[in-house]
């Protein structure tokens, strides 16, 4: 089982990210559970989604404790959440920021640094999307980064939840994010 | 051969069980093959108010409906009187459901019988507690949604069928069982009698009106037109109560059409947020006159507070006339 | 059809493939989902003939449900919490009358405090009440007893509660097997009322019923409960030849055969206690659940039959009866056969959405096995914070609202994980 934990807040599709990727878990033939935990609900709040893939029936339902993955909409959240509790020792930090990790302060967390990644996802999705709304790009970061799910999956996901130009758009920023990560890796490599 | 004219006096009367009239003028009740909806044999009250308005409602229903009509009715002296178990008054499909709900009750028959395509009518029924107080969220819900429904409200003026309490439509000063005639401010010494009729009008639906037993005539026509429209209706019946207001039981008609010609009571008919029609008063009567035979009110005769409650009532009745209109300047005497 | 859906979403388009006549809607969260989907499946037209009541409060829709059932209607709605309360005094009125409605409950607490979260409060607070109650373990469930619920309430002329924990069940996705129209046409048959407003055939319904009938009313109500034992298995394994998938049913055991200890629970949190039985079987430690899916009628005789052979249970309870403890295992307590002396743990766990751990569950099992758990036990109180209260509470009279002591000593919120 591979377990996702996605920060972020009220208004950032948070949520939304979680069941896209279960949506693409389930494209792949998978089993998939997305679930959302709200703080209150309103807009600027910290808000926690959480994302469960595997290959046989999923049948827990207590939140993510220690995440194989932790995918983070809202850098601002880093200093003020503690967002890293229960991280495996292998496990992807995806962070959305144009700034680097170290730019973040997070470099000296003593975890592998090969697994911690920043991608400028609102700054893709705005370009795509005409919106900051950094869910689609950061699961087109995700596909490349941790190889969970395929980015054609991620696609077919979000073609099947939106329509139309929102759906090409937020199409368009995931696959920005993900050639933006393979590029990265690359050259981090 | 000598001609000799015979004079029938019975012809030409507006009297409610007249049958020497043409058909169109003679009343619902009139008619043997009348529904008789609400049968006898009831636990009313001698003098019952209710009993008569209801009964008159529904078989005006039942005819319009061509009787293809379901009711439902609130918690009350009508439901209880008429449903002693094992037996039942009526002979319509009816429900009791709570005391609150009748107005939602009757909106889910109304969606039920459009769902299957039917053209069977809904009616609702309640007194003055259960339409005023406790089911009035549901009444103006009913109303917001202009549900199907044709809502009747027997209003006694106080809760009956528990031992006379205090409800939002009492009018100020009476004695109830909750505002006794003692102290400082005896009787019903706050509010002025919540006004369902005009929160009718303002909800903007399609028909509303009030009647009282004094003008069974005006009654039945009244639910007549309200069934021949569709959507929320609402008919505000004044109907007496001997046992709480303290009245004779054979005076029931005769303190409605005091209520009604001293201005206390205005009978109108409206819709669509207007007043389009009023019962006009034939001889304005002081308030004292409808008061005085009603024990509720016997507090009011014995000293200046009691006057000072009757010249508030006074006020009312007289404010209520100008706000109608419901005396021709060149009728008053 | 095989869907990754939100449960809201699902349980909504199985209701419609029922074919409901009457539905009414009043917001609460956590059910907002359910009748926003119903409300556009009817708007859409891909259910009709339907109508959809936007009433004005809970007690409204409970009473439009009534009217629609009463006048032959197939008639559904949802609530949960507060709302469940407001519409009682309908809810009483619904199964005293013998009236088929189906309603979802998307299990919440119920304030004071005020909390949207999931826990088994408000259905188990009408278990009195006439309703039949079944629990869902998963989407699947919540939407395949619908289908059930229906059959069952008609037959039966009973209300009948489908409950499914709210957020955990309603606001996740996961993949539910959509069955279509034709199937759902095949299994549930058009509503035939034992009772119905007719006007070519009147009746009265809901006369006052003084003391020398009202006992045997009652009396037929509870028969009709007790009837409904065997009705559920009989529906489900209907169900299962139909739908070629196990749903329903009175209990569902889970490696129980050599069970010593026992597990009890209702609805979803039965998915985390099989993680963790797992876990402890494979350590070697017999352990076994029990997961009870109608619990009004409570299955007694299934729970002492499916038990004979374990030594000690525990019942997680997402309920808390004040004043006395635990409100499932209360009732399994009277089930049990006395003579067995069976020892048994109240466990009060989950209330107001608390997230309930495996690690948490590992450590009470530990504790039961052991033979250690007190007979009323609180999963992961958190003592020193209600210590420190009673002692404020202790120093001044004027100690401020309780609820808003304990959080301002808690701190932020948002930095915990669960």
């Amino acid at each position: 089982m591979f377990e996702v934990r996605i920060h972020g807040r009220g208004g950032q599709g948070v949520v939304t990210a979680a069941e896209l990727l279960s949506i693409a878990g389930f494209r792949e033939g998978r089993h998939a559970q997305a679930f959302p935990s709200f703080g209150s609900e309103r807009t600027g709040a910290p808000v926690m989604a959480f994302c469960r893939i595997d290959d046989k029936p999923i049948r827990v339902r207590e939140p993510v404790m220690t995440p194989d993955a932790l995918i983070i909409q809202d850098p601002t959240l880093l200093h003020q959440v503690n967002l890293f509790q229960g991280l495996k020792p292998d496990g992807y930090v995806l962070i959305n920021s144009a700034h680097g990790i170290a730019a973040l302060g997070i470099d000296g967390l003593g975890h592998r640094q090969e697994r911690l990644l920043t991608v400028p996802a609102s700054e893709l999705a705005l370009k795509h999307v005409g919106r900051p709304l950094p869910n689609a790009a950061l699961l087109g970061g995700f596909s490349a980064f941790a190889g969970l799910v395929h980015l054609n999956s991620i696609k077919a996901a979000i073609a099947e939840k939106f329509s139309g130009a929102v759906a090409a758009a937020n199409i368009a920023a995931a696959e920005a994010a993900h050639d933006w990560v393979i590029a990265e890796l690359k050259e981090a490599a | 051969m000598v001609y000799t004219p015979v004079k029938f006096y019975q012809t030409g009367t507006h009297t409610i069980g007249n049958r020497l009239l043409p058909a169109e003028a003679r009343t619902v009740q009139s008619e043997p093959d009348r529904a008789n909806a609400l049968s006898c044999g009831h636990r009313a009250c001698q003098g019952c108010g209710e009993a008569l308005g209801a009964r008159y409602a529904v078989d005006a229903a039942m005819r319009a409906a061509g009787r293809d009509l379901i009711a439902a009715n609130a918690t009350g002296c009508l439901e209880v009187f008429s449903t002693p178990y094992p037996e039942t008054s009526w002979q319509i499909p009816w429900i009791h459901s709570l005391f609150g709900n009748a107005p939602a009750v009757a909106t889910g028959i109304a969606a039920a019988m459009k769902a299957k395509g039917r053209s069977t009518r809904v009616i609702a029924q309640g007194g003055d507690g259960g339409t005023t107080d406790i089911g009035f969220g549901c009444l103006s819900g009913m109303f917001e949604r202009n549900d199907d429904v044709l809502y009747m409200c027997y209003d006694n003026e106080a809760y009956m069928n528990t031992g006379v309490q205090r409800s939002s439509a009492t009018p100020p000063a009476a004695r109830t069982a909750t505002t006794p005639a003692i102290g400082k401010a005896p009787g019903n010494a706050f509010g002025q009698g919540k006004d369902v009729p005009r929160i009718a009008l303002a909800h903007e639906i399609p028909y509303v009106a009030t009647a009282t037993v004094a003008n069974l005539r005006d009654l039945e026509a009244k639910v007549t037109r309200a069934m021949s429209l569709h959507g929320a209706r609402y008919i505000h019946v004044l109907v007496p109560c001997p046992l709480g207001w303290g009245t004779a039981s054979h005076e029931t008609i005769k303190i409605a059409r005091l209520a009604m010609e001293t201005g206390l009571f205005p009978v109108f008919e409206g819709g669509h947020g207007e007043v389009t029609a009023v019962l006009k008063i034939r001889a304005k009567r002081p308030v004292e006159e409808y008061l005085q035979p009603q024990k509720r009110f016997a507090h009011l005769f014995r000293d200046e507070t009691g006057r000072a409650a009757i010249a508030h009532l006074q006020a009312i009745a007289d404010r209520n006339i100008a706000r109608y209109g419901l005396i021709d300047p060149a009728a008053e005497v | 059809m095989l869907k990754q859906i939100e449960g809201s979403r699902a349980v909504a388009e199985t209701v419609a493939l029922c074919r409901p006549e009457v539905v009414c809607a009043y917001p609460i969260s956590p059910q907002t989902h359910i009748v926003e989907a119903v409300g556009e499946l009817v708007k859409s037209g891909a259910l009709q003939p339907c109508e959809y009541i936007n009433v004005e409060s809970e007690f409204a829709a409970m009473s439009v449900a009534i009217g629609g059932s009463a006048a032959g209607a197939r008639a559904y709605t949802a609530t949960a919490s507060q709302g469940l309360l407001f519409m009682v005094e309908a809810i009483y009125n619904a199964s005293g009358l013998g009236l088929p409605i189906v309603m979802t409950v998307a299990n919440r607490a119920i304030g004071a405090p005020i909390n949207i979260w999931n826990d088994h409060s408000d259905a188990l607070s009408q278990r009195d009440s006439g309703w039949i109650q079944l629990f869902a373990e998963t989407n699947q469930e919540a939407a395949d007893l619908h289908i059930q619920a229906f059959r069952l309430a008609e037959a039966l002329s009973l209300p009948v509660m489908v409950c499914m924990d709210g957020f955990i069940l309603t606001h996740a996705y996961e993949q539910v097997d959509l069955p279509t129209q034709a199937q759902v046409d095949a299994f549930l048959p058009r509503y035939e009322p034992r009772q119905v407003l007719d006007p070519l055939d009147p009746v009265t319904i809901g006369a006052m019923v003084g003391p020398e009938a009202f006992t045997e009313v009652r009396y037929l109500a509870h028969y009709r409960q007790e009837e409904a034992l065997e009705l559920i298995p009989d529906i489900a394994a209907d169900f299962a030849a139909s739908f070629g998938r196990d749903s329903g049913g009175l209990i569902r055991p889970y490696r129980l055969e050599d069970a010593e200890t026992v597990v009890i629970a209702l609805g979803s949190v039965l998915g985390t206690i099989k993680d963790v039985i797992d876990e402890m079987r494979a350590g070697g430690v017999k352990i076994g659940a029990l997961g009870i899916v109608s619990y009004r009628p409570f299955p007694a005789e299934a729970i002492r039959q499916a038990m004979r052979h374990a030594k000690r249970w525990v019942v997680v309870e997402k309920a808390l009866a004040v004043g006395m403890g635990g409100v499932v295992s209360t009732d399994v307590r009277m089930a049990l056969d006395p003579a067995l002396h069976q020892v048994g743990t109240a466990a009060i766990a989950g209330l107001g959405g608390r997230a309930i751990t495996k690690d948490s569950l590992h450590r009470l099992f530990d504790l039961v096995v052991d033979g250690t758990a007190e007979p009323l036990h609180f999963l992961d109180l958190n003592l020193p914070v209600v210590k420190h209260e009673l002692e404020r509470m202790g120093n001044m009279r004027r100690s401020g609202p309780i609820a808003e002591n304990l959080l301002k000593h808690l701190g932020t919120v948002a930095a915990r994980i669960a």
